[in-house]
């Protein structure tokens, strides 16, 4: 089977504007989470998120894609720009007939729903715009992707709520593996930060009114974030002809079902997740250094997610490093594994290891070593990403330098 | 009114061309300004918000229906007789 590296990443969330920026505030424990800005927020109980403040769609795109483009398509694009960008790649001829573009998301134009049913049901309009569809639609973002940078090969959206973009990139990394592609647009972007996508969430009574600290034994919910990230991922022989430069390899990825819960996450469908990875990867548990946590700062998931770890790792989970980057920009739902996959890629590059900000009070019940509040220098040579959704939907990956 | 409604129309057009209103001729048809299918469609439901109007138009078939598409003139000539229609 053929191997697959990322050769480009891109960004934009409540961290930064780019990969750069969001790097920067990951190794500083920067908190990105800030009170909401949007109409009727003053009718939420929930009035925190991680926003991306002072986002301007007119400085990036006319007036024409902005008619088109839903604000999740637009931060995918903008992180699209700065992945492709970075590997160098153009795509003509036979390669563009051999890359494609898969994206995860779970409320795709959430935005574009918020305010249309707002002017139909709230404003009495009974008119719309005409391209509320194309503009809403979950593979808006894939498919402007493929238009833009010329992408003809394989191409879809994958909604599996919080673990959209890991599935999404497990199966970017498939699709290179198995000879469909030589190059994948991958990742994935959220955009839920209006009325009804926090009201929706309220509803579920998970969400802190404060803020989101993962694995503190006074955690008290989650928090939402906004933005994308967008990988380049790359056959190796491919990525090794042309001289580019690698930032990672992507070496395993598993997915399980915990065919229990539609809410509730299950030890055992992690836990196999867990260690499907390491075994696709061929990876033992004592390689692995370093975990970005799914971490959600809800007390479900955090004290499942550490017993998983625990059931898979055996003794090495005492040594080994997990930290929640979602304490810093947030939950970003279907766009969540693409962020985190930047800080395993910090991990394995720069050997600065991203905190648990906001860790406050141990909890016996998360006893492993969460990176709290301040970043570490660490050289690890294997990471995971976990990704645990509603629905009891698990996808892992494995990363490892090169 | 009339005028007026010449002038709007031609507005509209010409912002969804991305063109400026003295560059369009009342003989040219959508496609020669530059407005492809999507295009029309916004362009549509432009007049519809600017005259409060409904304009019947069916994308599958821009043929069918009483609204003639086929020219600069034939629209202003189609949004003139809509808004008279049901304006009273």
């Amino acid at each position: 089977m053929r191997r697959v590296v990322i050769t480009g990443q891109g960004t934009i969330n409540a961290l930064g504007r780019n990969v750069r920026e969001t790097l920067e505030a990951m190794r500083e424990g920067r908190c990105g989470i800030g009170d909401l800005e949007f109409q009727d927020v003053d009718r939420l109980s929930i009035r925190i998120g991680a926003q991306i403040k002072g986002y301007e769609a007119e400085a990036n795109f006319n007036r024409q894609q902005i008619a088109l483009y839903d604000r999740f398509t637009q931060f995918t694009l903008l992180a699209a720009r700065e992945a492709i960008g970075q590997s160098g790649l153009g795509f003509s001829g036979e390669l563009a007939t051999r890359s494609g573009v898969v994206l995860g998301t779970s409320g795709g134009g959430m935005n574009t729903l918020d305010e249309n049913y707002r002017t139909v049901y709230a404003d009495g309009k009974n008119r719309v715009h005409p391209f509320v569809v194309p503009k809403l639609m979950n593979n808006a973002a894939a498919s402007h992707v493929s238009m833009e940078w010329n992408l003809k090969g394989p191409s879809f959206t994958v909604a599996t709520a919080c673990a959209s973009s890991n599935h999404a990139m497990g199966q970017a990394m498939q699709t290179i593996r198995t000879g469909m592609a030589d190059v994948m647009i991958t990742g994935g972007s959220e955009a839920m930060l209006c009325f009804g996508g926090i009201k929706a969430w309220e509803g579920l009574r998970v969400m802190s009114k404060d803020a989101c600290r993962p694995f503190s034994a006074n955690r008290n919910g989650m928090v939402q974030g906004e933005g994308a990230a967008v990988f380049v991922f790359e056959d190796y022989d491919h990525a090794r002809a042309r001289g580019a430069e690698i930032l990672a390899e992507v070496v395993g990825f598993a997915m399980t079902s915990d065919a229990a819960d539609i809410v509730m996450p299950s030890k055992q469908g992690a836990s196999r997740a867990i260690v499907g990875a390491m075994k696709d990867a061929g990876l033992n548990p004592g390689d692995v250094g370093y975990i970005n946590a799914h971490g959600t700062g809800t007390a479900a998931n955090d004290k499942t997610e550490c017993a998983a770890v625990a059931d898979a790792f055996g003794p090495h989970a005492d040594v080994l490093m997990i930290s929640s980057t979602k304490s810093m920009h947030g939950h970003l739902i279907g766009g969540t594994g693409a962020v985190e996959l930047l800080a395993c890629i910090m991990a394995l590059r720069d050997g600065v290891i991203a905190p648990t900000i906001g860790y406050q009070e141990p909890d016996p019940e998360c006893a492993l070593d969460v990176v709290p509040n301040v970043a570490r220098d660490a050289k690890v040579d294997a990471v995971l990403s976990n990704a645990f959704a509603f629905g009891g939907l698990n996808a892992v990956l494995a990363l490892r330098s090169v | 009114m009339s005028d007026s409604i010449n002038d709007r129309v031609i507005v509209i057009l010409a912002e969804q061309a991305m063109i400026e209103p003295s560059d369009i001729s009342m003989d040219q048809s959508l496609e020669d300004i530059g407005i492809d299918s999507l295009g029309v469609v916004e362009s549509i439901f432009a007049i519809e918000e600017a005259f409060d109007i409904t304009v019947p138009f069916n994308a599958n078939d821009p043929t069918e229906g009483d609204f003639d598409i086929s020219s600069v003139s034939a629209i202003v000539h189609a949004v003139q007789g809509l808004v008279a229609a049901q304006k009273t």
